[in-house]
């Protein structure tokens, strides 16, 4: 992933502009936004969280390519939509972000210990290795995610809730060991590789 | 006229029957008013109750009206009798609709009624009706200065409309700024991409247009006379002089860009590659003569970066350069940059801005820039550095306040926007010599005044920037594009339209002896008894449309035709020698002695408003017709400014027992709404000098007081009103009545 950050840098040099635009999910609107602010003013999160989305564009144009890709600020994204809705150059300001979070991961620039990051990657893991989600692996490998005490301590407190969906039928513990996968798994997993040949081609990654 | 006749018509329609007795006033008009006939009627303004008074003007040979009704800015058309003499009482807004409806008010009602009746007939026996002006010129031929856009533009649409131009530009080839451009901001959908400027067309239209006579190399060498009359000398470059008489006057003569080398800390003058705008187009057009890219003027190599400075010694407050936005230049530097991004999208173009400002659909046209790729940068230049051929833009970032920010460029491009070509500031360069003077002036006007156009604001030359655009305040001349105010091709299009349709007018106006603007057809012009007057000048002097000159014996030569009818010289004239056939010093100073002033006993105070007719008066009328009750003390007569407030209406008023007078105007001073410029501001400043008269007739110097009033003071003026009633009741009434 190291290689993939040298390689953009070396073949975009200044113009991360230009890079965003090409590599970014929905990039090619950044460009557009004429730092008017209303996204910004808009988010719930705003005053929480380093670079506002109207910073972040401005960042992109001023070609401050580490600062952005570093920031964590694209993983405080909820996705409430009301920057979208209120933008009035219409940017899908929620898709840039989740773009740019994407990107900045696929980079290995993201930060590592970003909690949404964390939860994304063990999502996605989880639900790509049998095609379904397991909601107890799932749910275990989060409370884990911060050591095994940790882990301990919050399955403790969240017992009664473990308790009543085991007597509706609605956990079974036996996913733990083995889990049921869908009806292709094969299929599933020849459908992502393939997606993601395409993606590299679209956005020019060698890799 | 030889024989006066007055006849008074009091209708008792929209409710006047009802609240006020009629037949009261037709027995006050026919005793007090000596009118020889008096008719009520039901319904005046009805074709049968025009046609009542059609036949008493036919067959009675009535020569002087008086109508009591409604406001005289009300049934204007039906109560048109042009071949005689009509004044107005107002009692429908003025009293019925301002006053309380109930019984009780009925007494003060109904003198207020007996009043304006009373007044009415005073005034119009003092009346003449004015048979215009005799000495008029009529010319139709339209002089244009300047052969750029505006001008053209200007030429082309008289033409159109039928009248002879001739056009004057001092350069020896037509097409001004816009020929020297390689392509203009699009006009028209998408809004797109820069399109071509037209200006090739508009100068083979022009010389190919039969109506207009085109002078190349040629300046105006003196201008006088008036509207239809004026004589203009043309010199040539070769010395020869031809003189032509003109109806109006169009100037065009556009602006010159600031120059960049009075802004050295943004690299101006310091490396050919710190360019303006212009500068950019020039090399855009020898690019494009090439079939070349835009080339670094400093050593021909390529462009990478180029940086658009805007705002570039413009809206600048520290009081060094231009205080104003050009704007155009937001949207010209956004052209400017696809001139690049459009040849070759690598090309890096940086448009550093604090404000964007692209009116209109110049939105689009940024949204295009933005999709073809120019980066808008929110910052502050806080300098350029240069250093061979690469400058390097330093920048406070607005956005991320990054105050190091900088940018290497190639090329930089600074937006210095546009300084009016209007010749002399007659305010400040009086005592410039006759030499230099002629050297810049742009008319050479042959006025008392100065050789060229009074300048507004920052040097543009216009009257009124809310009501009359176009306008300057020389009657019969009008400004039309970026000398009048900052601007882009496409407004100067549509602003030379406009200036050409005022000077048609003014032209048309003139030749049948009437006002311009915005007394516009009226036929009274002012008439000065000559044997009476002092050569104090102070007509001259306080005539804000130039329009009254000095004989060699120091008399006032009034020029009719550029006279806007307002009656300032009259106002300002202290031995009353100036009046209108319908509005003169006697003809006001009649209505406010035929008012009725009640004795100090009665409690009834009298106030005298002398409201401006052009927003006060409305003002006052439109209270009325919503209801917006007011004192029923007051006694409102309109004037057509305050400026022709005469101070012995003031003194004459207050002998005669009124109590306090009311004088509203328009607003005055930096942002002045005054129709005629300097009336209202003048009116204030006389009234100021009443306060000896008041107190050598031992008065309070509040008995006299002035009000900026605007037309949308529609429940102010009541207000005022009430509130200066409540004043004068306080101070109590007159000492001075019982000895009118």
């Amino acid at each position: 992933m190291g290689d993939l950050n040298v390689e953009a840098v070396e073949r975009y040099r200044n113009n991360f502009l230009k890079e965003v635009e090409e590599r970014v999910e929905e990039g090619h609107w950044v460009k557009m936004c004429m730092q008017c602010g209303v996204c910004s003013g808009s988010c719930p999160f705003g005053p929480h969280w380093a670079h506002p989305p109207q910073e972040l564009f401005m960042m992109i144009r001023a070609g401050r390519r580490e600062e952005v890709l570093t920031s964590d600020s694209m993983w405080m994204c909820t996705s409430c939509y009301n920057c979208v809705v209120r933008c009035p150059r219409q940017l899908p300001i929620t898709q840039i972000m989740h773009g740019l979070a994407t990107y900045a991961h696929r980079l290995g620039l993201a930060p590592k210990n970003q909690p949404t990051r964390k939860f994304s990657v063990l999502f996605w893991n989880n639900c790509t290795r049998t095609g379904r989600v397991n909601e107890l692996k799932l749910t275990l490998g989060l409370y884990f995610s911060d050591g095994f005490i940790a882990g301990i301590k919050k399955a403790w407190a969240l017992r009664h809730i473990g308790l009543g969906l085991l007597l509706a039928k609605r956990l079974n513990p036996f996913e733990l060991i083995k889990g049921h996968g869908c009806k292709d798994k094969k299929g599933i997993h020849a459908m992502l590789k393939k997606a993601y040949e395409i993606e590299n081609r679209r956005k020019g990654f060698s890799s | 006229m030889s024989e006066m006749k007055a006849a008074a018509y009091i209708c008792r329609g929209c409710g006047i029957g009802e609240r006020v007795d009629t037949a009261q006033m037709a027995k006050i008009a026919q005793k007090e008013g000596k009118m020889q006939l008096v008719r009520e009627h039901d319904f005046l303004c009805s074709a049968e109750g025009v046609k009542v008074i059609r036949d008493d003007i036919e067959k009675e040979g009535v020569t002087h009206l008086v109508i009591a009704a409604c406001s005289r800015r009300a049934k204007t058309e039906a109560f048109h009798f042009p071949t005689v003499a009509v004044a107005r009482a107002n009692i429908r807004e003025g009293v019925i609709w301002s006053q309380p409806e109930d019984e009780e008010q009925r007494e003060v009602r109904q003198e207020m009624a007996d009043d304006y009746v009373r007044m009415a007939c005073a005034e119009v026996k003092k009346m003449k009706q004015p048979a215009g002006n005799p000495n008029v010129g009529h010319s139709k031929r339209l002089l244009v200065v300047g052969g750029g856009v505006s001008g053209m533009t200007a030429a082309r649409e008289a033409s159109k409309a039928g009248y002879q131009v001739t056009l004057v530009e001092k350069t020896g080839a037509l097409g001004g700024w816009a020929a020297r451009l390689w392509r203009r901001v699009p006009d028209r959908e998408p809004y797109r991409d820069p399109i071509d400027t037209g200006v090739q067309q508009l100068i083979e239209s022009i010389q190919q247009d039969p109506n207009i006579e085109v002078r190349l190399n040629s300046v105006v060498a003196s201008t006088s006379g008036a509207p239809g009359r004026f004589t203009v000398k043309i010199a040539t470059e070769s010395g020869d002089c031809v003189s032509d008489e003109f109806g109006a006057i169009v100037q065009a003569t556009g602006f010159t860009t600031y120059d960049i080398a009075k802004l050295p800390e943004l690299g101006g003058g310091k490396s050919p590659n710190v360019v303006d705008q212009a500068g950019l187009e020039k090399l855009a057009l020898e690019a494009a003569e090439n079939g070349q890219p835009i080339r670094r003027p400093s050593d021909g190599a390529e462009v990478k970066t180029v940086v658009f400075i805007q705002c570039a010694g413009q809206r600048d407050d520290t009081g060094k350069h231009l205080p104003y936005c050009s704007g155009h230049c937001c949207a010209t530097s956004i052209k400017q940059a696809m001139y690049f991004k459009d040849a070759n999208p690598d090309v890096d173009t940086v448009v550093i801005y604090t404000d964007l400002r692209v009116p209109g659909n110049g939105e689009d046209f940024y949204r295009s820039g933005q999709a073809k790729g120019v980066t808008f940068t929110k910052g502050k230049v806080s300098g350029v550095e240069v250093d061979g051929g690469r400058c390097k833009v330093n920048f406070h970032d607005l956005i991320l306040d990054d105050k190091n920010a900088h940018v290497e460029a190639d090329l930089v491009v600074l937006a210095t926007g546009q300084v009016p070509v209007s010749g002399v500031d007659i305010e400040k360069h009086q005592d410039m010599p006759e030499e230099q003077r002629k050297a810049i002036s742009v008319l050479n006007l042959q006025y008392r005044q100065g050789p060229d156009l009074p300048q507004l604001k920052y040097g543009f030359t216009d009257s009124h920037f809310i009501c009359f655009p176009y306008e300057t305040r020389r009657t019969g001349i009008y400004a039309a594009g970026p000398v009048r105010r900052p601007m882009d091709i496409a407004q100067a299009l549509e602003d030379a339209t406009g200036a050409a349709l005022k000077a048609i007018q003014a032209m048309e106006n003139a030749g049948l002896g009437r006002a311009a603007h915005p007394r516009s057809g009226d036929l009274s012009y002012p008439i000065v008894r000559l044997d009476g007057c002092t050569q104090c000048k102070r007509c001259t002097v306080e005539c804000p449309f130039g329009a009254i000159d000095e004989d060699e014996k120091r008399y006032p030569v009034f020029n009719e035709s550029r006279c806007r009818r307002c009656g300032t010289c009259m106002g300002a004239c202290p031995v009353r020698v100036i009046s209108f056939e319908n509005y003169s010093v006697d003809t006001v100073g009649a209505q406010i002695k035929a008012v009725d002033i009640p004795d100090e006993f009665s409690e009834k105070p009298r106030i005298l408003v002398l409201a401006c007719e052009n927003d006060a008066y409305p003002a006052l009328d439109m209270a009325g017709m919503g209801r917006h009750h007011y004192s029923p003390f007051v006694r409102v007569i309109p004037v057509r400014c305050l400026g022709s407030v005469n101070t012995i209406w003031v003194t004459d008023a207050l002998n005669a027992g009124y109590d306090g007078v009311m004088l509203m105007g328009c607003k005055h001073g930096e942002d002045y709404q005054c129709h005629f410029v300097k009336g209202s501001e003048l009116a204030t400043y006389r009234m100021s000098k009443i306060d000896d008269t008041l107190k050598q007739l031992a008065l309070e110097t509040e008995r006299v007081a002035s009000y900026e009033v605007a037309i949308t003071d529609i429940a102010r003026v009541p207000q005022l009103i009430n509130d200066y009633v409540a004043k004068i009741n306080e101070i109590g009434l007159s000492p001075m009545k019982g000895f009118g």
